[in-house]
């Protein structure tokens, strides 16, 4: 038995997607407001992942400590080393460490096994803080990572912070992100007499140094006079981390994941912030702009300028190369974050692509009002698409390339797409001018690629065998 | 890369770092896939599923569909039962698939879901079916998970509904690529055995570009072929690990005897398959074949020297690290370290026992280990060369050995999946991935007086 495209699309949707209707909007044709923070629909293929997978993103790429994660090897085996998150110094994160938890310790409680592990990892590597993800049975057993936690930090002197992650929390990665949110303050809070005196520098929330591109956007601030406190967590340490006090600015680029500490952290320290947008050259100038006008300097302002002028200037050939060969091609979008949908489809307007279709994982009703209003009437809006709806769009918006993750990039090469990888465990650096290149480089060569001429033409026997 | 290990010997003894294996619905979902129609569904929060399908679709480059009951935290107090009935429903009229196959999460196996239950109070159309396993995560590794799939798969299904057995043999080839399964098909076909494979991944997970999409390939066991399991003459079961478990439930059920044989990986475990196929089945062993196995045996002999004691670490799967130990061993080479990360007495009983039949000591093989300690014996005494996964790199880099990437999963290389390992063809691939390695790094290595054109 087999179903092709043209059967899902005719029918597969009705009647069991009623309760999807209200997430897929046409923009121009639809009147209501997306739903989108409705838990997935059971029994459906949701790319969706769980709050464990948030929380777990987020803190990683904090270089220097450990990572331990409480529960049955699994989450920490699918987790070891997947985010192209680069260091400049230890490869402390790259380790993988997992309590392995047995029958015997779901029945009696892992908080010996946990306190154990602790031990271990302190003694054979000495790290400056320990992060311990609870996952699902954690939360279900009723482990009290907590006291666990706080014991052993005691014993050991170092801090030792539970991130409250279990998985069935919700299907929702931002409330994974949430969770590490409270993790990062927990971490960063001052001791009792310590005093992190504020400085002129600012923290950069939501900059994971994907492919080196915190320190791309870091030669930028730099050449503007600004020099980065912390990125969060971007090739950060604990050490680094705890000076999150101190800025002077917070820059918050995955909206996503730091909106909600970035408030914490007015709330409790008095720093603003400002959202930024590094991927594009549109928004990196942008952005560059909206940081030197917040520190008000004159001076500040006109170097931004002449950064812009100079980099605009010498991107310009390769970006105008690549869009007389990708120009009026047809894209699609379905990632995790509505920040990195909203990067995705700027950067391919800028190449005169059109984006026919785009869809996240986590966005909020304000995202997508925002896509909305980026977007051509007849395109179509998604929350929390599954493989059957995106293979749908991508066949009736005759879609050229798409921007995805992992799960998405073996269905488009299915249908004969071109594919982007635009996840955070992507190894290019898309950030700022020269990301802009790199991304152009990218959809151009997936989109233009002789391979897919093999595909559009059948085997030359096929006509001959009579088949 | 990974200097943190410590330099010493340090003792580690609770927990995994670095783990060399993970959890069981992973591996219920790859046996699942093996199906034909079918779609696999995990019964928990829906990071299992998402991890799972992610990771398989890594490993394999395909597409990879399976659904999931996405628990919330209101599932997770009352029992998952509402979720379950609802996914099932969903998914017939959603997915339409012949067969849905569920497997369990550690959540919901210590919710205590009783899910023979909440499948008998599900509605499932006409002529569909529902069959699921237990994969509480906190048990064995991905590799029990795939041998409980299947197991399940033959106590729901195979019925022994005809009077006298079938001249037909069920092959249970165990978690092995699809291009492992495909190649053990065409030695069976070439012995004229009439087979059912199960699970069977081919066409599923190596399926070809079609010009189309389709939710469920061409490929994998048809719910038909699995009853019919219980109507054939005999069962080979290939890797303990994996098979034996639905090899003894053939028997137990359907009376259909079954015997238990290495994956067929390297010149003993082929030869063993081939002569248990002959013996059970009379037929005769075809030129093409005996010519096969004898271009291995005259590779080994051209070339032994280039590899012939090197000492080497080997750790994946213990079905694959066994019957690949072996084959190491009948290539003059010394296994120094031998680990899995899936638990069982027997894989080290084994590995100890082909060590000594080769006379060799002071290796060391351990079950349900992971790779900081085979880092930290490395550190001790190093290898000439790796064979296993991708996880391998990071001790390659740090030690500077060469990594031949064998097993699941590969993470980082393409092709592997639909490249077979087993039966002689796989032999002569596996002594061309361990020669070309060595003499690459010989190459490398060499002065220019000592570089050499010819070697």
């Amino acid at each position: 038995m087999e179903i092709t495209c043209s059967q899902v699309s005719g029918g597969v949707l009705s009647p069991g997607l009623d309760e999807r209707q209200n997430s897929i909007i046409t923009t121009g044709i639809s009147k209501n407001r997306i739903h989108c923070a409705d838990d997935s629909v059971a029994g459906a293929v949701s790319q969706r992942a769980c709050v464990f997978c948030g929380a777990r993103v987020v803190l990683n790429p904090i270089t220097d400590a450990a990572h331990l994660i409480h529960g049955p090897v699994g989450c920490a085996s699918y987790t070891w080393d997947i985010r192209g998150s680069l260091s400049s110094g230890s490869e402390m994160y790259r380790n993988s460490f997992s309590t392995d938890l047995k029958e015997r310790d779901v029945i009696f409680g892992g908080e010996k096994k946990l306190a154990l592990c602790i031990d271990e990892i302190v003694e054979k590597y000495h790290p400056p803080a320990i992060f311990v993800y609870a996952t699902c049975v954690v939360g279900i057993i009723g482990d009290d990572i907590i006291a666990v936690c706080k014991e052993r930090s005691q014993k050991h002197r170092i801090d030792i912070i539970p991130v409250e992650s279990s998985g069935f929390i919700s299907g929702n990665k931002i409330v994974g992100y949430q969770a590490a949110g409270n993790a990062l303050m927990r971490l960063i809070t001052p001791k009792e007499g310590e005093v992190i005196s504020k400085t002129k520098k600012i923290n950069f929330l939501g900059e994971y140094n994907l492919g080196g591109e915190k320190w791309l956007i870091e030669r930028y601030l730099k050449e503007l006079g600004i020099e980065i406190n912390v990125a969060c967590t971007g090739d950060s340490t604990v050490h680094a981390l705890k000076q999150i006090p101190g800025g002077f600015l917070n820059l918050v680029q995955c909206t996503g994941s730091m909106h909600y500490i970035a408030r914490l952290l007015e709330e409790t320290y008095g720093t603003p912030y400002i959202d930024v947008n590094f991927f594009g050259a549109y928004n990196t100038s942008e952005s560059l702009r909206r940081i030197a006008q917040f520190y008000g300097d004159p001076s500040m302002i006109e170097r931004a300028e002449n950064l812009i002028e100079r980099e605009t200037a010498r991107i310009k050939p390769a970006i105008e190369y690549y869009r007389s060969k990708l120009a009026g091609k047809r894209a699609a979008i379905y990632v995790g974050g509505a920040f990195k949908a909203l990067a995705i489809i700027r950067q391919l307007k800028e190449l005169d692509m059109e984006i026919v279709f785009c869809g996240t994982q986590t966005g909020k009703p304000e995202d997508y009002d925002e896509i909305h209003g980026m977007l051509k009437p007849g395109s179509v809006i998604a929350d929390d698409t599954n493989p059957a709806e995106i293979e749908r769009f991508l066949i009736e918006k005759k879609v050229d390339i798409m921007a995805g993750g992992v799960k998405e990039r073996v269905l488009a090469h299915k249908l004969g797409v071109g594919f982007v990888d635009h996840n955070h465990d992507r190894k290019q650096c898309l950030a700022g001018f020269d990301g802009a290149i790199t991304f152009a480089h990218e959809v151009y060569t997936t989109a233009c690629s002789p391979v897919w001429n093999h595909i559009r033409k059948t085997p030359s026997w096929e006509a001959s065998n009579g088949t | 890369m990974l200097e943190c290990v410590p330099e010493g010997p340090v003792e580690h003894t609770i927990g995994k770092i670095n783990p060399a294996k993970t959890c069981q619905p992973l591996g219920a979902m790859y046996a699942a896939l093996g199906i034909h129609g079918c779609l696999p569904h995990s019964h928990g929060s829906q990071g299992c599923c998402a991890y799972h399908r992610m990771h398989l679709t890594r490993h394999f480059r395909d597409q990879v569909l399976a659904s999931s009951s996405s628990f919330t935290e209101g599932a997770s107090v009352f029992g998952g039962a509402a979720n379950l009935k609802t996914s099932i429903k969903n998914i017939f009229e959603i997915y339409n698939p012949e067969i849905i196959a569920i497997h369990t999460t550690c959540l919901s196996e210590t919710i205590g879901d009783d899910l023979p239950t909440i499948i008998k109070q599900s509605e499932i159309p006409e002529g569909k079916r529902v069959i699921h396993t237990n994969t509480p995560s906190y048990y064995g590794s991905h590799i029990t998970g795939f041998s409980n799939m299947v197991k399940s798969m033959v106590s729901y299904l195979a019925e022994a509904n005809e009077p006298v057995k079938k001249n037909q043999v069920n092959i249970l080839p165990g978690f092995v690529n699809p291009g492992d399964m495909r190649e053990i098909r065409r030695i069976v076909n070439d012995l004229g055995v009439s087979m059912i494979m199960l699970p069977d991944t081919t066409n599923v997970l190596d399926a070809p570009q079609t010009n189309r999409y389709v939710l469920y390939p061409e490929g994998g066991t048809t719910v038909d072929e699995i009853i019919d399991t219980g109507n054939s003459k005999l069962t080979l079961a290939l890797g303990s690990f994996a098979s034996e478990a639905a090899g003894a439930m053939l028997l137990e059920k359907c009376n259909v005897p079954c015997i238990s044989l290495h994956t067929p990986i390297g010149l003993k475990a082929t030869d063993d398959f081939i002569m248990a196929l002959k013996e059970n089945f009379g037929v005769d062993v075809p030129k093409s074949l005996t010519i096969e196995r004898g271009q291995v045996v005259d590779t080994l002999i051209d070339i032994h020297f280039h590899y012939q004691g090197k000492k080497v670490a080997i750790f994946g799967d213990p079905d694959i690290v066994i019957p690949l130990t072996e084959f190491v061993l009948a290539m003059g080479m010394i296994p120094k370290y031998v680990l899995t990360g899936t638990p069982g007495s027997r894989f080290e009983k084994e590995i100890n026992e082909m060590l000594e039949q080769y006379q060799i000591e002071g290796s060391i093989v351990k079950a349900e280990g992971d790779l900081f300690e085979l880092h930290q014996w490395i550190k001790q005494e190093p290898v000439d060369l790796l064979l296993g996964t991708t996880y391998g790199k990071y001790i390659a880099r740090a030690e500077d050995i060469p990594l031949v990437r064998v097993g699941f999963p590969i993470l980082d290389r393409a092709v592997h999946p639909l490249m077979p390992i087993t039966g002689y063809r796989g032999c002569l691939r596996l002594i061309e991935m361990i020669s070309n390695t060595l003499l690459e790094r010989r190459d490398r290595d060499a002065t220019d007086e000592d570089y050499e054109l010819v070697l």
